[in-house]
């Protein structure tokens, strides 16, 4: 497997300029030769799509959902990364660079991660000139927020809302280009398979979920911008139909999948209240710039009404181990952190897995008004969900799978290991390394359907020359015949257990064993359940229905049955990688008071497997990462 | 909780469509609506009949995809919340729920409870956009904005585009909807310069989608889980009538 990271000469802050200049362009009449294929439209993919047909490409975009305009972006509450330094409290665009490349625990790329925070301060930008609502002060001028792993007020916030409003700006400007015709837009379409000619990405296969049609869609180039894999874990934060699938396919086809076992716990959650649960619900982290987490030091108190515990037996835990960061400390320290003081007894609400988010400080020195402003909506979906009100009385939280930093291994072009496959925001493995900040999920959806495709698409497309397949050809003919195999097996599943009720027992499995804390015995036990329950499934199935309408029994369980292969996957990469690093915590691997330790001279490197087929163990390869502008220390929010 | 569910089935936009009587025992009053449905899925599953479609994704009330009609309320019966932000609690031991999809002409049912709402998308490519090539915005901090037209707009901008206006208001109109991305847009500077063209290809759109006329119900806006305030298509309607006054005469 080539992993050529492709990184520019030249000093950091050159690289993304002279890697411009050096790229070949696509004259503007013969863009509209081209055609591109954008499957997702989040961030990334809305974002790309409308800036590839305003440059003159032929874009078709594809989304499973009813409208663009739904993509699980929206769901993301806090906020937007951006080095603009207005707030002139000492922020630059190295800042931000060494704070992503430490936040990420020194497992990302630092070519990828400096240009990252050079477009930042472009995305802001845009999103204004769009009409992005972002919060502003009195004097009409933009407001600024902190938020964990930073020292710096950098992030831009449209109230709790600003995955919505970021995303509406990227629907907009797909609108405009679908209204000119340039991007179709094919909604309800799920992609099934990736088709690959002679080594290039020439198109995908595609289902039509409303009429149930298989389709198969030639291009120049594929861009798979279609998010996480968190639902592997069954509740996560993720839409329900957030899935695996997309990139799981491609990795079938040749693309290096890399460092799975980056997963994102995210420390503030609803806690899990019964049985019934289908997902988890995120407040957002920025939730900590006001209030303080704490645990009962006594068990004996766990069941007491919170407001009726002193101050003197109240364990401000967060505050207690990181001086310096206290409640911002990053997410996968805060998170294990909850995680130790439950697994002590300490825990609150229904069996005890909770801790406190407590308001009642700032309330006191704010006033409620000035809380509520900032984060009344948040507060209102507390009450909903659990029924209490959190002015009176602390928040409960807990940690849950909210993100993952793994993904298609890419180049610096973005570029999969297959030539013309694409992988754009967090469906690729590049910026985050092994644990995400918060506010830049967003920062690098947008980068790179904004700022950074749409250049480095132009070079592949300027030296591989327009060539789109026709739809008949027999190599395309062949992907769909697979694809309609795949799906009629799962229509004629004729068991008696429910997609539901596999994805429930994966993601047991998964939170089990390859959750906040890993070990090697959990993970190969881990490994052995999930083949048995692959068995199973290939056996026990039951699908009803046909394939030739809506059926969602059918999309859920072939999304089930890639995500069972791919939890093995995760687990692999887990236990392969004996280091403990951001959201990778291997418990063999820490120090004596529990915090992490990381291997730098066996594990600096992304690991990337290569599929071997049906049933073979994959390739572990490794691309070194080399770290010349930052030193690589031991991670401390002390 | 024990529940009596009479749900709306149908096969497809030419099917007539019928309700169907189901009871579910067990609910826990902590579960949402949709995980309740989740529920009743899995039991008709195990009886072999097949299991109720219906739209849904985030289950965070934020992405717009769920809709239904409970008790003949679009949403259900809590205020400011979508269909999965909607728990059990609300409900009683024992009580008959009615659901239906979100009705209207303009938004054909796909199956069962799925509705097709791509109208909203064409209303949003007639002109729910600031002109802005990738790369052509000034400093962020170019353009003042007061703060109180800013947050006037993200009030606007807050819809969700779930479709609920129109399936509370009896003419079935979009007003709501298309005010509230007009009003976003047309009050901030930088939405100015279109604004005329704006407001009359959205309404253009809109009545040729299918929608019904406003006539200030304001059933929508009381049905609205972002409580989208009706100024907005009062604001619509005076932007509306000076970009034609103005057409006239240019």
């Amino acid at each position: 497997m080539n992993l050529d990271s492709k990184i520019p000469e030249g000093p950091l802050s050159d690289k993304w300029d002279n890697h411009r200049f050096s790229s070949k362009l696509v004259n503007p009449a013969n863009k509209r030769k081209y055609r591109v294929i954008v499957v997702g439209s989040g961030l990334a993919g809305g974002s790309a799509a409308a800036t590839l047909a305003e440059l003159g490409y032929n874009v078709d975009c594809f989304c499973y959902q009813d409208s663009p305009r739904r993509a699980h972006s929206i769901a993301a509450q806090g906020g937007i990364n951006g080095a603009k330094n207005y707030q002139n409290d000492g922020d630059s665009i190295h800042r931000l660079f060494y704070d992503t490349v430490k936040g990420g625990d020194f497992r990302s790329r630092e070519a990828n991660v400096y240009r990252l925070a050079q477009v930042s301060t472009n995305i802001i930008d845009q999103c204004v000139a769009q009409g992005v609502p972002f919060a502003r002060e009195y004097g009409g001028l933009l407001a600024n927020r902190s938020f964990g792993g930073a020292q710096v007020s950098r992030t831009f916030y449209a109230r709790g809302q600003t995955g919505q409003q970021l995303l509406l700006g990227a629907y907009s400007a797909l609108s405009r280009q679908i209204s000119t015709g340039q991007v179709k837009m094919h909604t309800r379409h799920e992609m099934l398979d990736l088709v690959v000619v002679d080594g290039h990405a020439k198109g995908i296969i595609t289902r039509n979920l409303a009429t149930g049609e298989t389709k198969a869609w030639t291009a120049d180039a594929v861009l798979l911008c279609t998010g996480g894999y968190g639902n592997v874990y069954y509740l996560s934060t993720n839409a329900i139909g957030c899935n695996v699938t997309a990139t799981y396919r491609a990795y079938r086809r040749g693309a290096g999948f890399a460092n799975p076992c980056f997963t994102q716990i995210h420390p503030t959650c609803i806690p899990v209240a019964g049985d019934h649960q289908s997902k988890l619900t995120l407040m957002s982290e920025s939730l900590r710039n006001d209030g303080r987490v704490w645990v009962p030091k006594k068990a004996e108190d766990c069941g007491k009404n919170p407001n009726d515990i002193p101050e003197a037996d109240r364990d401000y835990y967060l505050e207690r181990k990181y001086p310096s960061f206290g409640n911002l400390a990053p997410r996968d320290i805060s998170s294990r952190s909850a995680k130790e003081a439950c697994d002590e007894g300490r825990g609150v609400g229904p069996g005890g897995r909770g801790v406190y988010l407590d308001f009642a400080d700032a309330i006191s020195r704010l006033g409620e008004s000035v809380i509520r402003e900032r984060y009344g909506n948040l507060f209102q979906m507390y009450e909903r969900i659990t029924g209490e009100n959190a002015y009176q009385r602390p928040m409960r939280i807990y940690p849950a799978i909210h993100y993952t930093m793994g993904g298609l291994w890419v180049d610096y072009n973005l570029m999969t290991t297959i030539p013309g496959c694409f992988a754009l925001g967090e469906a690729n493995f590049s910026d985050h390394g092994a644990n995400r900040l918060g506010a830049s999920a967003l920062m690098q959806g947008l980068s790179d359907g904004y700022f950074v495709a749409p250049y480095t698409i132009g070079n592949y497309l300027a030296n591989s020359g327009a060539g789109t397949i026709s739809p008949d050809s027999p190599e395309v003919k062949e992907v769909m015949e697979s694809v309609r195999e795949r799906v009629d097996q799962l229509t004629s599943s004729n068991g008696n257990r429910s997609a539901r009720s596999y994805h429930k027992q994966l993601g047991q499995i998964m939170w089990e064993y390859a959750g906040m804390a890993r070990n090697a015995p959990g993970l190969e036990k881990a490994i052995g359940e999930i083949q048995e329950l692959r068995d199973d499934f290939n056996k026990n199935l039951l699908v009803p229905g046909t394939g030739s309408n809506l059926n969602a029994e059918l999309e859920r369980a072939g999304r089930v049955r890639d995500f069972i292969d791919f939890g093995e996957l995760l687990c692999r990469d887990a236990l392969e990688r004996k280091e403990s690093c951001g959201g990778h915590f291997r418990e063999e691997y820490q120090t004596e008071d529990g915090e992490a330790t990381r291997d730098d001279e066996n594990f600096a490197h992304a690991a990337v497997w290569e599929y071997k087929g049906e049933g073979k163990t994959p390739a572990r390869h490794k691309e070194e990462l080399k770290y010349d502008n930052v030193k690589l220390a031991v991670r401390s929010y002390k | 909780m024990k529940l009596i569910l009479r749900v709306w089935r149908q096969d497809g936009a030419e099917d007539e469509g019928r309700f169907e009587t189901h009871q579910l025992d067990g609910v826990s009053e902590d579960s949402s609506f949709l995980e309740m449905l989740d529920q009743l899925n899995e039991q008709l599953l195990e009886e072999g009949t097949e299991p109720i479609l219906f739209d849904h994704d985030c289950r965070e009330g934020i992405c717009g995809t769920c809709s239904l009609t409970i008790n003949g309320l679009a949403h259900g019966p809590e205020d400011s919340t979508t269909t999965c932000q909607l728990h059990m609690r609300k409900f009683s031991d024992g009580e008959t729920v009615t659901i239906e999809p979100f009705r209207a002409r303009a938004f054909p049912i796909v199956r069962d409870l799925v509705v097709d709402r791509s109208a909203f998308d064409r209303i949003t490519q007639a002109g729910g956009y600031i002109t802005v090539r990738t790369g052509s915005a000034p400093d962020g901090n170019a353009i003042p904005v007061p703060k109180d037209d800013s947050d006037k707009a993200m009030d606007a901008a807050a819809c969700i585009g779930c479709g609920a206006c129109v399936a509370s208001c009896k003419n079935a109109s979009a007003m709501l909807f298309t005010s509230a991305k007009a009003g976003h847009l047309n009050l901030l500077p930088q939405g100015k310069a279109e604004k005329d063209k704006r407001v009359l290809a959205m309404v253009e759109e809109m009545d040729n989608s299918g929608f019904g006329n406003c006539r200030n119900y304001g059933e929508c806006s009381a049905a609205c889980p972002k409580d989208i305030s009706l100024d907005y298509i009062a604001k619509l309607n005076r932007d509306h009538a000076a970009a034609k006054v103005r057409k006239i005469f240019t």
